[in-house]
């Protein structure tokens, strides 16, 4: 008997969908249900940051890169800063130093929790979201009593910070630390061992390792498919280099490395190393000012420079020319999300509808960084 | 609008309380449309998650335009977004409400000047009933917002025809 013809149906999903995490268009070909390609569409939040650049002045630049990556505005103020600080050869205070690596730091924190938690969701557990959120709630406590803002915060200056920590700022931070530990494992028991979890992700969108580099993934992404590559430890900036902390990698305990469940898991234990980096720079806080290095006029020498940091996502490159102005002649970001979102038709060849989701969920790319 | 405006040309007694009920179940329900654009969409999740809790003003998400009946525009609105949007505006059912979350949805906001790609105001596509200021706006304004919100249905009228 001759085998059935089957046809190739074309799914569209989004830009409106719950698990697009924003305006992600994803044009899906199907054979069944069965995922034959997955084509992602992109810009539908095109903000124009470079062209915004060419327009402002430094400082001006610095809340239009809180909006690309909004999940982590810190880490965004802070890979620019220090940008354009090496560019102009300013020498900051200790004391900058490792409050932004504390900002930083709780930012990955924060944007690990909503990862996890809107994972949470597109799997179909919608009580880990409400119990990362609470976690969450008491970061951006800690920044709103800092700088005022809750989620876009234009706190890093170039050669300072905005302000100073508030008083109550340590304790609170101590006192949020020793609860969140608790909550870790919560979170674990809750969610990462979850049977019906583990189900829906292990040995799902498996991203092998030469893959995941020819690829030029980073971040959680290439972390859970195993290769040891965290620019905090290989490339260090600021003072990372002072801090005793390990790289998290997918291990493959459950499922196979590289899957979603391994991607998420090196999540999870990021936080729990990012509590150890903050705990480690409360002790050694120094005092001083942190507005005096601040320059009055920004104006670079001309030249250029590319500067690299490990954001949440991933590499977050700026590749900054100056011409000498007062306004970047150019300013090019190498946004992670951008290229880890390309991985997606790769990974999910081969696996059911259901399991996209589970894939660019554990992704944990975030629009306005991808269409900038 | 106006089930009944033939038999009844003036309010009394029989139609302020039946315009009352529905109002009140109405507003108390107000289903809301998953769909988030940009930053204030992660505002529009905290308000709806533990801490703010959204619920407790009757306001569910609902993946679906066909199931909602109020759409917040939360975040940047591109040209090649505004579109979409305006399909979804009319995916919905009656009645509907619209709440333009942010700078950005309410005007263009930092994208005013140079952005040549960004909507200058979700109401040139679709109409707004209630704008809420911010950028973005803490989850306290939205909640402002959709209590201005059912004030604003609180005193529609069904049975009498609109003038």
């Amino acid at each position: 008997m001759a085998e059935l013809k089957t046809d190739h149906l074309v799914l569209n999903m989004g830009p409106q969908h719950p698990s697009t995490h924003g305006v992600l268009r994803l044009e899906v070909v199907l054979d069944g249900e069965v995922v034959i390609d997955v084509i992602p569409h992109i810009g539908y939040l095109h903000r124009c940051f470079e062209k915004h650049c060419e327009a402002m002045t430094y400082p001006m630049v610095i809340p239009y890169t809180d909006r690309m990556d909004y999940l982590a505005s810190m880490y965004m103020n802070f890979g620019y800063v220090e940008a354009v600080e090496k560019l102009m050869n300013i020498e900051i205070p200790e004391r900058v130093k490792y409050i932004r690596v504390i900002m930083g730091e709780l930012q990955r924190i924060a944007s690990h929790l909503v990862a996890i938690g809107t994972f949470g969701i597109d799997i179909g557990a919608f009580t880990p979201f409400l119990y990362c959120f609470r976690d969450r709630e008491r970061i951006l406590d800690l920044f709103e009593m800092t700088c005022g803002a809750r989620l876009l915060y234009n706190y890093m200056w170039i050669g300072g910070l905005s302000h100073d920590l508030p008083p109550m700022f340590i304790p609170e931070l101590k006192s949020f630390l020793k609860d969140f530990r608790k909550n870790i494992k919560e979170l674990n028991d809750l969610l990462s061992y979850n049977k019906i979890f583990i189900e829906r992700t292990a040995n799902i969108g498996i991203l092998p390792a030469d893959t995941a580099i020819n690829y030029g993934c980073t971040g959680p992404v290439l972390r859970g498919s195993g290769v040891n590559w965290d620019l905090r430890k290989n490339d260090p900036y600021s003072i990372y280099d002072r801090f005793d902390f390990e790289v998290c990698v997918g291990k493959g305990e459950i499922g196979t490395v590289g899957d979603c469940w391994n991607r998420y898991m090196v999540r999870v234990r990021e936080m729990e190393q990012s509590c150890l980096i903050i705990e480690q720079a409360i002790e050694q806080l120094p005092e001083g000012d942190v507005t005096s290095a601040i320059p009055k006029r920004v104006k670079p020498p001309v030249g250029e420079i590319y500067f690299r940091v490990e954001s949440p996502k991933g590499e977050l490159g700026y590749h900054i020319i100056s011409d000498g102005t007062v306004n970047p002649f150019r300013v090019k970001v190498r946004a992670p999300s951008f290229v880890n979102l390309q991985i997606l038709p790769v990974i999910s060849k081969g696996y059911l509808v259901a399991d996209i989701i589970a894939n660019l969920g554990s992704l944990d790319i975030v629009l306005g960084e991808i269409d900038r | 609008m106006g089930i009944l405006d033939k038999e009844f040309t003036e309010s009394n007694i029989i139609i302020t309380k039946f315009d009352d009920l529905m109002n009140w179940a109405r507003l108390s329900s107000l289903w809301q449309m998953t769909f988030g654009l940009a930053c204030c969409a992660i505002e529009m999740m905290a308000t709806s998650a533990s801490h703010y809790d959204f619920d407790r003003f009757g306001v569910i998400p609902r993946p679906s335009p066909r199931q909602a009946d109020i759409i917040i525009i939360s975040g940047t609105v591109t040209l090649k977004m505004a579109l979409r949007i305006k399909r979804l505006y009319e995916q919905m059912p009656e009645p509907k409400y619209v709440i333009s979350m942010g700078s950005c949805a309410t005007c263009g906001g930092p994208y005013w000047n140079h952005g040549y790609h960004v909507l200058k105001g979700i109401d040139r596509v679709i109409p707004v009933d209630v704008y809420v200021p911010g950028c973005p706006p803490r989850p306290e304004a939205l909640l402002e917002g959709l209590l201005k919100l059912q004030e604003k249905i609180r005193n529609e009228s069904h049975v009498k025809k609109q003038v």
